[in-house]
């Protein structure tokens, strides 16, 4: 029987295969070796109908404990953001979700600009020029931004700070060595980055890397650090969803902005895919990677949009170009711009300021009904912050989960010193009484 | 069109954001506040809805119709992985749950991995990688470390690429920190053996290889080129972005490779998104596993699975968490429901991709006059020759027909190339449509070639302009109609 994703009929594989003058499948692969052919089936479970694979897989689904069984404080760079019903509507059109890379314009108009409507929405949010098409997620736009810097610069270090995602340091210094860079880590004191510090590690970097919020949720002295990059390209890896309430990086002087995507219209979808953003200043359009969306007229003089400067790219420039990236995470973009569009800019300030009260509110409440101390009370925080729990962090996580609360990351498993501690992140989806509902448990299982 | 933001209007908004009674009132820092809002678009939620799916009507996906672009596998994307991603104990799990939290996520990853293994003929996977070129430069990364362990990383520093790979395989070995050695291409297709003979020594560290190549053919010196490669003690990367072709017929790791990507957009159906997002897994042979990126996914002994972060050898991390999860939902779901009949696809694909090659040989130029594999690349060299229409005008004149173009102007040893890749899931009916099509267009070039030169007719823009934009560009919105106020704002803020 034809699989059901299958079309050819035995009556059809005759014809073609007399049309193309062979009297068999087989004899279609006979350029493969003899001794190079499997020879036997597939050592796979037999095919599933729909229906079975459903129940399977939602039997697999059913062994994960999301974060609508449980009530859930974690963030570390992935966040339980709400996602309206029209980024779904969006996505599911077929057109956007199963459509490739724009080549053929003409075909393409409806991704085209949208991607076109994403740039200049980043641009907006970051306060930068140019936007490219996404990269693949926050950590690896920051290994391409350190690619920009090394060769924008010629110099062969990065420095970044120890306050920045620890995943996104340890992907920048996986690619560091094949890019001919060294990475300088500056600590953090007391929650955030001293400029000073920096400044002196920023002597001959090519770039200087930096988080607001970092990842202890605190809020560094941004243009401070931006400026004590010196000749250094200062990078800010930000989260967008911050950018309603805290200053856009190109107005504090920075060269790139870039950061993780999925808080803004992605689920967290255990890591992926989602999508990471890039822009820059005008400057280093010429260098950016991946895909860029420009503006064009066709041949009527009608305005029209087409992929651009695509000297830059691999299938072009091959091994002079400045980026391998080809597939990228368009649909995930999408869902940013679905998303963005639908906040508004008002609503971004919206979430920006629900998140900031209900961290603050959060602190407060710990504080006073758990008795948990804050580890950096004199820090101003955006949606996450860092608490002593009394006792190793991850045991206080297993015991509060048996209550029905993931209370937030143990942050000892980046940071030393920190066992005792975790770091509790606070969206818009959090009410006041889920909050007291952490406090409770936290009393109870925090020391 | 008009863009979103030219239908924006101030005061209007799509959502409402909840803030609940009681808080304090948010707070930031003088100096960290945000001065000017970002201007966003003002529309209210019908508005959006009808913008966006106005911009559908102007997309052609696979839903749309058949997209025979060449070496990007458009095939079907089963709607049933749709739903299946969006459970709530997929869509909804945080990636720093705890293990004991995140056993189906854990044990789907787990049986992906055994599948992808059992598909390449290679030991150990790795899901980590994005996509087919973060795949191809981790596994060039595992090569380095692999040589730096055998204490040969300062003699291996060339990567041998032939003259008809992708343009990832050569920027992946630039930013990879390789130098390239390119090698040619023989008369019928293959690796030229004789040139590749003298290229190959000491100093080589591995060879990339699509295989069938882009050429759509399979390398029938692949035997040869085993032998010259391995007794260098250099190692062999396949670039699975053709593994559609040969799926259950044979597997990379029988042809002698030691490192596969697989590209799950492709051969196992993630929907390709506009350009993303992918899946890029790496397979490897049995001595490189130490060195593959962290965290691994394992089965224990009491019949649970987990995260191994504890790997001394590691080349560190490509990529947040453990990849991109919802990608292998989908295309475990998608080999799930082959199973063993992964040959059957396979074998469509091929039987699809010669079927059409058969019937338009005549019309077209063909630089390899073999059978293919699950693609093919023809020539519009004659048509430009005689009529002066070129490849171009061929793609943009299908699209008057009513189908996707193929990949052109690729690979680069073909001239005016029409790279064509039906895939499997496709009728009889719709290639015959197809080939009537590029039939039609092969006469049309001869007797009214403008029908070509002003090709598109029917798509909502004409022919566009790819030098002026990138001449002047203009990547974003400028925002000056709208806003007369922000025209005379400073330049370059």
């Amino acid at each position: 029987m034809t699989h059901p994703y299958l079309a050819l009929t035995d009556a059809d594989k005759a014809e073609m295969l007399r049309t193309i003058g062979v009297s068999s499948v087989e004899e279609l692969f006979r350029d493969i070796p003899a001794g190079m052919r499997l020879g036997r089936e597939l050592d796979l479970e037999p095919a599933l109908s729909e229906q079975e694979l459903s129940a399977h897989l939602g039997e697999l689904a059913a062994r994960n404990v999301d974060t609508t069984r449980e009530l859930s404080f974690l963030g570390g760079g992935i966040y339980d953001h709400y996602v309206p019903a029209v980024v779904d509507a969006v996505l599911q059109r077929g057109e956007f979700l199963t459509a490739y890379t724009p080549y053929q314009p003409e075909m393409s108009q409806g991704v085209l600009q949208s991607i076109f409507e994403y740039q200049t929405a980043i641009c907006e949010l970051t306060g930068m020029d140019v936007s490219n098409a996404s990269g693949y997620d926050g950590e690896t736009v920051t290994a391409d931004a350190c690619y920009i810097a090394k060769h924008a610069t010629g110099r062969t270090t990065v420095v970044v700070t120890e306050a920045t995602n620890p995943q996104v340091r340890q992907v920048v210094k996986t690619y560091a060595p094949g890019f001919g860079l060294e990475v300088v880590e500056v600590p953090h004191r007391g929650g955030t980055t001293d400029p000073d510090e920096l400044r002196q590690a920023a002597e001959g970097a090519a770039a200087v890397i930096f988080q607001q919020p970092n990842f202890f949720g605190c809020l560094e002295s941004a243009p401070e650090l931006a400026a004590a990059a010196g000749d250094a390209l200062p990078i800010a890896h930000v989260d967008p969803l911050s950018l309603g309430v805290l200053e856009a990086p190109g107005r504090y002087g920075c060269a790139i902005a870039l950061g993780e995507g999925q808080a803004a219209g992605n689920f967290p979808s255990y890591g992926g895919p989602h999508y990471g953003f890039l822009a820059a200043r005008q400057e280093f359009i010429r260098r950016m990677p991946g895909r860029i969306v420009g503006e064009t007229v066709d041949t009527a003089g009608e305005r029209g949009y087409v992929l651009t400067l695509q000297t830059r790219e691999q299938h072009i420039r091959r091994e002079k170009a400045t980026s391998n990236i080809t597939t990228n995470q368009t649909l995930l973009a999408l869902a940013g711009l679905v998303y963005l569009t639908w906040l508004g800019p008002q609503g971004l300030r919206d979430v920006g300021e629900t998140c900031l009260a209900l961290a603050a509110h959060t602190k407060q409440r710990l504080r006073e009904r758990a008795g948990v101390e804050l580890v950096f009370p004199d820090q101003t925080t955006f949606k996450e912050f860092a608490v002593r729990v009394g006792r190793n962090a991850r045991d206080v996580i297993r015991d509060a989960r048996e209550l029905g609360v993931h209370p937030g990351y143990a942050l000892g498993r980046d940071y030393a010193g920190m066992d005792d501690v975790l770091l509790v992140a606070v969206t818009e989806k959090r009410t006041p009484a889920e909050i007291d509902r952490l406090a409770d448990v936290l009393a109870e299982v925090g020391r | 069109m008009k863009l979103i933001y030219e239908k924006s209007q101030p005061g209007r908004r799509a959502s409402s954001i909840p803030r609940p009674e009681g808080l304090p009132e948010p707070e930031v820092p003088e100096g960290l506040r945000r001065a000017e809002p970002p201007r966003l678009p003002e529309v209210p939620e019908f508005e959006l809805i009808r913008h966006f799916t106005e911009l559908s009507t102007r997309n052609f996906g696979v839903d749309t119709g058949f997209y025979p672009l060449g070496s990007c596998t458009m095939k079907y994307n089963p709607r049933v992985n749709e739903r299946l991603v969006t459970l709530p104990g997929f869509a909804n799990l945080h990636p720093h749950q705890e293990e004991d939290g995140a056993q189906g996520a854990l044990e789907l990853e787990w049986r992906l991995q055994q599948i992808l293994a059992e598909v390449t003929g290679l030991d150990a996977v790795s899901l980590q990688p994005a996509a087919g070129s973060q795949g191809e430069l981790t596994g060039l990364m595992l090569v380095r470390a692999y040589f730096e362990d055998k204490g040969e990383s300062q003699q291996r520093r060339k990567v041998v690429i032939p003259d008809t790979a992708h343009g990832t395989n050569p920027a992946s070995v630039t930013m990879a920190g390789y130098e390239l050695t390119h090698v040619q291409t023989d008369a019928r297709g293959n690796i030229d053996v004789d040139d590749l003979r003298g290229k190959v020594d000491e100093s080589t560290a591995a060879l990339m290889l699509t295989n069938p190549s882009t050429l759509g053919l399979f390398d029938e010196n692949i035997e040869e080129i085993e032998r010259i490669f391995h007794g260098a003690g250099a190692l062999m990367y396949y670039d699975g972005a053709n593994l559609n072709a040969v799926c259950g017929i044979s597997r990379p790791g029988d042809m002698g490779f030691d490192i596969v990507h697989i590209n799950l957009h492709k051969t196992f159906s993630q929907p390709h998104g506009g350009g993303g997002p992918g899946g890029g897994p790496i397979a490897v042979r049995g001595m490189l596993e130490p060195f593959l990126p962290t965290p691994t996914v394992i089965s224990r002994d009491d019949g649970s699975f987990g995260l191994d972060f504890d790997r001394p050898k590691t080349i560190g991390k490509v990529r947040g968490f453990t990849g991109p999860f919802g990608v292998f939902v989908r295309s475990y779901a998608y080999m799930r429901m082959y199973g063993p009949q992964l040959r059957e696809m396979s074998e469509a694909a091929v039987l699809n991709a010669n079927y059409v090659l058969a019937r338009l040989k005549d019309a077209y130029d063909l630089s390899f006059d073999r059978l293919c594999m699950h693609e093919f690349v023809l020539s519009a060299k004659s048509l430009k020759r005689d009529h002066g229409s070129t490849a171009l005008d061929v793609a943009k004149r299908l699209m008057d027909y009513g189908f996707h173009p193929p990949t052109i102007y690729f690979p680069l040893i073909v001239p005016e190339a029409l790279m064509i890749e039906p895939t499997e899931t496709e009728t009889k009916e719709t290639l015959d449509a197809f080939c009537d099509a590029m039939l039609a267009i092969a006469r049309e070039a001869a007797e009214s070639p403008e029908l070509l030169k002003e090709a598109p007719h029917s798509r909502p823009v004409r022919r566009l302009d790819e030098v002026r934009a990138a001449k002047n560009p203009v990547v974003r919105y400028g925002f000056a109609a709208a806003n007369p106020v922000a025209a005379e704002a400073p330049q370059g803020t």
